[in-house]
């Protein structure tokens, strides 16, 4: 009996203790460590993910802001409906329009242009529909009129969007048998196009990281309609009450400092310069 | 939770209404995997029936590699077909790339090892003196070959339904190989990852139902296939 109460009173001890240790670990993770277990999450293309530059710049931020961030990679618009729903706390895409619509329903609460590129009509090497440095609009129609190949993303990323708003310069896209729809992101959309030896709109990232996989070059001229800028979004957090704002605005802010402007700007692939700073002033 | 509800409640809508997008791909998926499913049947059963009757060296070796192919994941698959197939492989002459014909290519190799192994299961397994009153009844060996597999109808059934289901399911051959272009390759699962991925969550829910649906059906049928053969 005696026995039998020490061992019944050692186990209950062992429980208190555990269960003591346990509060106080719990306590001490939501109060005195807190800024460590913050987490960002950002949705944002695949075309900026795969460009590498995230990689380069998320650690930065996460030392700097002790917190960790959770990137998302998907298509503008499913980022779009992400930060809609209230899954992310900052959105960075590129579909001008569709960012606008997004203000204007009041999904989020700040829109800051960051960066920019270029986007690149690639084809053959030897051109089968002769547009070599054609202006883009013209490009497309040619391409069209002589029905080539032609590989579209159509998965309404931001490419896909700026494609559609060329075919509506051009008048609208007709319809002709080697027009084809992958839908699939940037990287497999330009090993199809390599591999049907077909046109396609591409941005330059991707179409760096792929140059040497894929038998396709930039053949329109470069213009200002091929501009692709870069916006970061700040969810509205009255909307949704779990939304990070504090955090969020602490990246937009990160993302548009000097520092940050001259990495991105610095920040290049086999040579060349990959974006260009919105905020930075290219020449200093 | 909303997203979810909004989901379904969309998704019966778009079936209701028969989305040209859906149907197209559900019909698509359906006419590929029994395809892939029948033409992987003409060779794995005489294979498998084969390898449960014949006795030869490295027999046992080959029912090993063959089992090990079922376990084989279907992106390995994809990324070897894609290889075969591209315009750089050995086999890029034939253009079975991006188109459905490739994504059979891809399910042959998928439902094959289904097939040849759960053939060789059911014939293994049938009672001997039916082979042997065959004989004596004077049958040739394609006449036997005959009797045997109409012996293990259901095993075999079964086999042909599971590998059916693991082919009208997978994802990695139909968007490797498929490359999910709109109306040409675009079967129900890769047309839900692309759903998904832009945003249009209905439409991905809807064409995940039908996917559930059909596996659901297969599942009944071989559960009943099942029952019928503990009966007999």
């Amino acid at each position: 009996m005696l026995v039998n109460g020490a061992a019944m009173g050692s186990r209950v001890a062992l429980v208190v203790t555990a269960l003591i240790s346990t509060a106080i670990a719990v306590t001490q993770g939501c109060t005195g460590n807190a800024d460590k277990t913050r987490v960002l999450r950002v949705a944002t293309t695949t075309s900026t993910r795969d460009s590498g530059l995230l990689d380069e710049l998320l650690p930065l931020f996460e030392t700097a802001y002790r917190c960790r961030v959770d990137v998302i990679a998907i298509g503008t618009g499913a980022a779009l409906k992400l930060g809609e729903e209230g899954d992310v706390d900052v959105v960075l895409v590129h579909a001008r329009q569709a960012e606008d619509a997004f203000m204007e329903a009041s999904h989020g609460i700040r829109h800051e242009e960051f960066m920019y590129n270029d986007f690149v009509l690639l084809g053959p090497k030897d051109d089968p529909a002769g547009i070599r440095d054609v202006a883009p609009v013209e490009a497309m129609k040619t391409i069209a009129e002589k029905n080539h190949r032609f590989v579209s993303r159509g998965d309404d990323s931001g490419t896909h969007k700026r494609e559609m708003r060329l075919w509506a310069m051009t008048g609208g896209r007709p319809a002709w048998d080697d027009y084809v729809e992958s839908g699939q992101g940037m990287g497999p959309t330009l090993i199809m196009a390599d591999e049907l030896q077909s046109y396609v709109l591409a941005d330059m990232g991707t179409y760096l990281k792929f140059q040497d996989k894929v038998n396709l070059e930039p053949l329109a001229a470069a213009a200002e309609l091929l501009r692709n800028p870069y916006a970061a979004i700040v969810v509205n957090p009255r909307k949704h009450p779990q939304i990070n704002a504090t955090l969020a605005h602490e990246f937009v802010d990160f993302l548009i400092c000097d520092e940050t402007q001259r990495l991105i700007a610095g920040y290049q692939i086999a040579g060349r310069q990959l974006f260009h700073a919105s905020r930075h002033n290219d020449t200093d | 939770m909303q997203l979810l509800w909004d989901g379904v409640t969309g998704a019966v809508q778009r079936l209701v209404h028969g989305d040209p997008l859906i149907l197209s791909a559900a019909w698509r998926s359906l006419w590929i995997s029994v395809m892939a499913v029948c033409l992987a049947a003409i060779s794995g059963m005489p294979i498998g029936s084969l390898l449960a009757q014949k006795r030869f060296i490295g027999r046992s070796a080959m029912l090993i590699l063959i089992r090990a192919g079922m376990s084989v994941p279907t992106v390995l698959i994809g990324l070897l077909c894609y290889a075969m197939l591209s315009r750089r492989g050995p086999l890029g002459g034939l253009d079975l790339l991006y188109t459905p014909w490739g994504i059979i290519a891809g399910e042959i190799l998928l439902a094959w090892p289904i097939i040849v192994t759960w053939t060789h299961g059911a014939i293994s397994s049938l009672d001997p003196r039916a082979a042997e009153t065959a004989i004596t009844l004077g049958a040739g060996p394609v006449r036997r070959w005959r009797t045997c597999l109409s012996e293990a109808r259901l095993a075999i059934a079964l086999a042909l339904l599971t590998a059916f289901a693991r082919c009208f399911t997978e994802l990695g051959i139909a968007m490797m190989v498929g490359g999910n272009i709109k109306y040409r390759t675009r079967t129900l699962t890769t047309a839900t990852a692309l759903e998904t991925a832009r945003g249009e969550f209905d439409r991905g829910v809807a064409m995940s139902l039908i996917l559930l649906f059909i596996a659901v059906i297969v599942t009944l049928l071989i559960a009943w296939l099942g029952r019928q053969e503990r009966e007999a």
